[in-house]
């Protein structure tokens, strides 16, 4: 990575990796004994993610589906722990923090999921959705609770008129309004999105993208905006993270990875985005597919799919290295031997 | 030869023809008219693009063509006619042979369609047994055939597993392999590429506009994405709330649409000419469908509102067969 002083980073990752292991089981162990060679399986879903994440900016993280972005965020948002690396809020490693100072951690960065419907408590009213953890965390006094959501409601663009209904009597854009105030009610200053307009509509899609950037303003919020689509972390990123099979291909500022995409993924990715053009398009399919992380490709992960692939890329794995002011690419063509 | 797009129009017939298509669902809370009055014509090897948002009623004029609306739903009224045999008329088993005959259906999930404890070659040899008197051997003749036409490498070994060992990219591979069988006339896919990545989608779209073109069979694609049908599409038909508000031909609908409904999809999507400032979006939000507002049901979202809205918009047929549904149109008045 690029070492950038570390004033601005608010949040700051390295060599973070999550292993899932699949025990062998009781039947496993059995069958062991008879001599079935029965293996645990571990699979890599992020292999080493390093990152900086500067006060008030947008990342974007992309990538295909098992590529690893979701679990980052996850491990971010403290819902998963990590197998390995370290993560360090305002220049404080996470093992070193203070009582407080993980506190504000835990509360400064928060997660808004993907599917409205499935991350609200369907039997909590609004009020005590929204309120709740403010409460809890002595933000606000139970007493002024109702205001405090009512505000908040007014902010993301509903109704305060609607505190005592029930998640089931709004609509998924509507939905998704409430996740964004449950996330803004303890203050944070981090909110990692996880495909958070993905389900959503193209118009309602639209509205809720205002929101983030209207709020990012008023709160002065750093954004990790995960997504698998390009459309929409082009126009809200301000720099880019490419992922491919648990690992950063290439990380960039937006207008550079749009313009002059390093990465081959990246270029072959970017081809693929479909464009309101109404014109007969010819499309130059990616090859093949996303291998399984069970059994990922020796050397570059990505050498498989790759137009480009050489010798070098089939047995050595391509480290981060910069190829341009504050850009990073995992290519071997970017260094010939 | 690929015919041009003019070409293609002039010799080839009408294929489909449906005339004020309603189907209405009775429910406890009252009438949901989820499709309202469709007029679709569609000729021989074109490619149509429904786009609508959900609750447009894009996917039930889908299912509407292939009968499988379920009680409390109901085709209502309207007239619907495939190569000159009317679909409404049609009984069980003249649906069942229609169905996966000439018209096949690819759906936007295909762990859903595909059967979990059959393996492909089974699926795909009963697919066509349906239909047409072959043998097992011939089926499978012809299975492998489809898949190397989708695009599937060692089409042997993928004949013999199951669906849970393959990907989503490749299921849905599948299930257009098991559409194209028996040669349709026309294939109808809802949001077939909705649950895919960026990457398969491409693939997906690629192969299925290559085998449209190759083959002649003409094509319905249901789709929230403008983007996506904008590059495959002949033409473009967009719907909101039961009815379409729009038609025409790509270019048409993208570069100079007419009723701002299209207009506003349009400018809300994302993109790198709208970074670093607000997108445009459309105000409110689609109109339930148990009581929709008087007149024209964009009315209350749209800022080119006249006191004419008040009253149901009438069908605008232009030259060249664009239709729009606006009583103030954008780019000058009703003809």
């Amino acid at each position: 990575m690029t070492t950038q002083p570390n004033a601005e980073a608010i949040l700051e990752f390295q060599g973070l990796t999550k292993t899932f292991v699949t025990p062998i089981g009781v039947i496993g162990h059995v069958a062991n004994l008879f001599g079935a060679r029965v293996k645990k399986t571990e699979i890599k879903a992020v292999a080493g993610v390093d990152l900086q994440v500067r006060r008030g900016e947008v990342v974007g993280i992309v990538g295909e589906s098992g590529c690893g972005k979701s679990t980052v965020a996850r491990m971010l948002a403290g819902i998963s722990s990590l197998s390995a690396g370290e993560i360090s809020y305002q220049g404080v490693r996470l093992p070193d923090m203070t009582r407080e100072q993980r506190r504000a951690f835990d509360l400064g960065v928060q997660m808004i999921f993907q599917d409205p419907f499935a991350s609200l408590n369907p039997r909590m009213r609004v009020v005590d959705i929204i309120g709740e953890p403010a409460v809890v965390h002595g933000i606000v006094k139970s007493s002024e609770k109702r205001d405090y959501v009512i505000e908040l409601m007014e902010k993301v663009g509903l109704s305060g008129a609607y505190a005592d209904r029930y998640p089931h009597q709004f609509s998924g854009g509507q939905r998704q309004r409430i996740g964004i105030a449950r996330a803004l009610a303890v203050k944070p200053s981090i909110l990692i999105c996880d495909e958070a307009v993905a389900a959503l509509d193209v118009s309602i899609q639209a509205q809720v993208l205002n929101l983030f950037m209207d709020l990012r303003e008023e709160f002065d919020l750093t954004y990790l905006f995960i997504s698998h689509n390009l459309g929409v972390v082009e126009h809200i990123s301000d720099r880019v993270v490419i992922m491919y099979l648990g690992k950063a291909v290439e990380v960039a500022s937006t207008e550079d990875l749009f313009d002059n995409p390093n990465h081959p993924y990246t270029r072959l990715l970017l081809d693929q985005l479909p464009l309101l053009e109404a014109r007969e398009r010819d499309y130059q399919p990616i090859i093949g597919e996303l291998p399984s992380p069970l059994d990922p490709p020796p050397g570059c992960p990505f050498h498989p799919r790759c137009p480009h692939v050489m010798d070098r890329c089939r047995s050595e794995m391509p480290q981060l290295l910069p190829v341009g002011p504050d850009r990073v690419s995992a290519c071997h063509l970017n260094a010939p031997v | 030869m690929i015919p041009t797009d003019n070409a293609r129009a002039q010799d080839a017939g009408s294929l489909l023809s449906i005339k004020g298509l309603k189907t209405y669902f009775a429910t406890r809370a009252g009438v949901v008219k989820a499709v309202d009055g469709v007029d679709i014509e569609l000729a021989k090897g074109e490619i149509l693009g429904l786009v609508g948002e959900s609750g447009s009623g894009k996917s039930i004029t889908g299912f509407s063509i292939l009968g499988l609306i379920d009680p409390p739903g109901r085709i209502v009224s309207g007239s619907m006619s495939y190569n000159g045999k009317d679909l409404t008329a049609l009984d069980e088993e003249g649906w069942r042979q229609l169905r996966g005959g000439d018209i096949a259906m690819i759906f936007q999930d295909p762990s859903m369609t595909l059967n979990p404890v059959l393996r492909i070659d089974a699926q795909m040899i009963e697919a066509m047994q349906a239909h047409a008197n072959v043998g097992p051997a011939q089926a499978y003749a012809r299975a492998r055939e489809v898949l190397v036409m989708v695009g599937i490498p060692s089409p042997d070994e993928r004949l013999r597993s199951y669906p849970h060992e393959l990907s989503g990219g490749m299921r849905q591979r599948i299930a257009i392999a098991i559409a194209l069988m028996n040669k349709p006339g026309l294939i109808i896919a809802d949001e077939p590429t909705t649950a895919l990545d960026v990457s398969i989608q491409g693939q997906i779209i690629h192969e299925i506009k290559k085998l449209c073109r190759q083959v002649g069979t003409a094509l319905i694609w249901v789709t929230h994405d403008l983007a996506v049908v904008a590059g495959l599409a002949d033409r473009i038909a967009v719907m909101y709330a039961g009815r379409i508000v729009e038609l025409g031909t790509a270019e048409e609908i993208i570069e100079n649409p007419r009723h701002p409904y299209t207009k506003g999809l349009i400018e809300s999507v994302p993109s790198r000419s709208t970074r670093g400032s607000r997108l445009h979006q459309i105000p409110g939000m689609t109109p339930s469908l148990l009581n929709l507002p008087q007149g024209c049901a964009f009315r209350e979202r749209c800022a080119y509102a006249v006191s004419a809205c008040g009253d149901e918009p009438l069908n605008t047929v232009e030259a060249g067969g664009r239709t729009y549904r606006c009583w103030n149109p954008l780019g000058g008045p009703r003809p």
